[in-house]
């Protein structure tokens, strides 16, 4: 199981400064049992967000957010309601939001972060996508994790190492996480979530307290060592 | 005069850089040093280029400072994290060092140790916000020091990066992070390096435009196949190939370059590459 928890709504409201039409997706997967993601809190965050004075052109809230392909067919009846958005808030994992970043054209922004995918990857299975930093940034790089499509993890853009498109390391099989970052960004017309300065990244919320870093599984095996 | 006064004297400066011995034989480092000495304004000594071992920079700097250079300290954010990078740099002031050089550095694999663990903990443009904390007084944790540093902080941009816009957007959040000048990767294309520069001039920063000693057209081509935003036109390549003295020719060109990119900026780094001893000549050659 993925384990994620909202993020403090003000850094929520920080993300979609600037917007007005929001529309929000859900998750039924890990999402509805961590209560990130399941269809009460997405209403509530419905709610919120217009007390904020923004509006919610519609929500969706799909069985498995991290499932690539699913999410374009769940997506697909809510077209006209994505149209009418500025951008998507996305209520899961960091790999749901990377899901849905790849079949919408759409600015998406997280609203959790990712604490611990307990060895899962997700239903997106092709590659690692969520190194379960606790903080998530995909705000800031069009819905594409700088910590793990980027060799280095860099937070601020990219080094001065990509060649064609590719990163210094193992170029014949790694593009540089920036360059797409960047393509993808420019494509949105938000070169201006790149230009933002977040500060150094606070890499101690990569180490919660076991509870957190841990799934079920972990409780019960402790459970039995005790018989 | 430091590299502060010398890029705000309005002259065009020059930097050039050595590497330091893997090993404690400072022989010849020294020696590229002593050549140096009087012809340029400082000398980057780099930091474990390209991810290989050796003599760190800081004491290279600090060797350098002894014998009365004025040596630019070059960090990567590759091996330590921001505990020893916030460290450094307050050993780098105690040493007299001011000029920092913040740089993100190249992956492990890359070089003689690629077992280690990578850190990148920070990175360049929050390596650039840390110094810029201790300058006022407190480090990246908020907490007081005792005594702050000053600094004079560089970084580093590729003008030939293909696409450049991720380049541009970098290099003014490092300008932003507080780098107050840019020393660039090599650029042999004085069109594109102009390009460049319209962009590059609102950030408000100095600008030294990189030059790599070409040795042979060999190399030219195996930086065009290998090095991320070089490119050696196949002008200058076919002039490097016909060329019957190639040391000659390699201080023409790059003479020739600095002139013709002179005007575009506030100065030039040349990184010689184990050719120190051509960089007085190249100077001679270029009228500086
Ligand atoms: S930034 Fe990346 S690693 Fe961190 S939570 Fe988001 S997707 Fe996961
Ligand atoms: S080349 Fe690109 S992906 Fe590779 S380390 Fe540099 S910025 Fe990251």
């Amino acid at each position: 199981m993925i384990i994620s928890e909202l993020k403090p709504f003000p850094e929520v409201l920080g993300y979609l400064e600037g917007e007005k039409k929001i529309f929000l997706v859900g998750c039924k997967g890990c999402a509805e049992v961590c209560h990130t993601g399941d269809e009460p809190q997405v209403l509530e965050m419905k709610q919120q967000l217009e007390q904020e004075g923004k509006s919610v052109t519609g929500y969706c809230v799909v069985d498995f957010l991290c499932d690539k392909a699913l999410v374009k067919i769940r997506l697909l009846p809510h077209e006209a309601e994505i149209d009418a958005a500025d951008s998507l808030l996305i209520m899961t994992c960091g790999i749901g939001v990377q899901a849905t970043s790849a079949v919408v054209n759409k600015l998406s922004h997280p609203a959790c972060n990712t604490i611990n995918a307990g060895g899962a990857r997700g239903e997106w299975r092709g590659s690692e996508r969520c190194r379960e930093c606790g903080d998530c940034v995909l705000d800031l790089t069009g819905g594409i994790c700088p910590l793990t499509a980027c060799t280095k993890g860099l937070i601020n853009g990219p080094c001065g190492g990509a060649k064609d498109g590719r990163c210094e390391v193992e170029p014949e099989v790694r593009e540089c996480g920036w360059h797409l970052i960047y393509e993808r960004l420019k494509k949105l017309g938000r070169l201006d979530k790149m230009k933002a300065m977040p500060p150094p990244k606070d890499y101690g919320k990569m180490q919660p307290p076991k509870e957190l870093r841990s799934t079920i599984m972990w409780a019960l095996e402790q459970e039995e060592t005790k018989v | 005069m430091s590299l502060r006064e010398a890029l705000k004297s309005g002259k065009f400066v020059v930097t050039a850089e050595i590497g330091p011995a893997k090993g404690v034989d400072v022989t010849e480092f020294l020696e590229n040093a002593e050549l140096l000495r009087g012809k340029v304004d400082a000398v980057n000594i780099t930091d474990q280029q390209s991810a290989v071992m050796r003599l760190g920079s800081l004491a290279g700097c600090h060797l350098l400072k002894e014998k009365g250079g004025e040596p630019v300290f070059q960090m990567t954010c590759r091996d330590r994290n921001r505990i020893a990078l916030q460290s450094d740099l307050l050993n780098a002031y105690v040493f007299g060092i001011e000029n920092v050089l913040c740089l993100t550095g190249d992956y492990v694999t890359l070089g003689d140790h690629p077992q280690a663990k990578p850190v990148f903990d920070l990175d360049s443009v929050s390596l650039l916000q840390a110094a810029r904390e201790l300058e006022q007084g407190r480090d990246l944790a908020g907490k007081e020091l005792k005594g702050a540093p000053k600094f004079f902080l560089g970084a580093c941009v590729t003008p030939g990066a293909d696409p450049v816009e991720p380049q541009l957007i970098k290099m003014e959040k490092k300008a932003k992070a507080g780098a107050q000048f840019f020393q660039t990767q090599a650029i042999y294309e004085p069109k594109k390096f102009e390009a460049f520069m319209k962009e590059a001039k609102k950030f408000g920063v100095q600008v030294l435009v990189g030059i790599v000693l070409i040795r042979s057209a060999a190399m030219a081509r195996f930086m065009n196949k290998n090095v991320a935003g070089i490119h050696v036109p196949d002008e200058i390549i076919d002039e490097m190939d016909e060329a019957e003295n190639k040391a000659q020719k390699s201080i023409e060109i790059a003479a020739r370059l600095i002139n013709e990119m002179k005007d575009m900026c506030q100065g030039a780094h040349i990184m010689a590459i184990g050719l120190e001893s051509r960089v007085p000549a190249v100077l001679d050659a270029a009228g500086l």
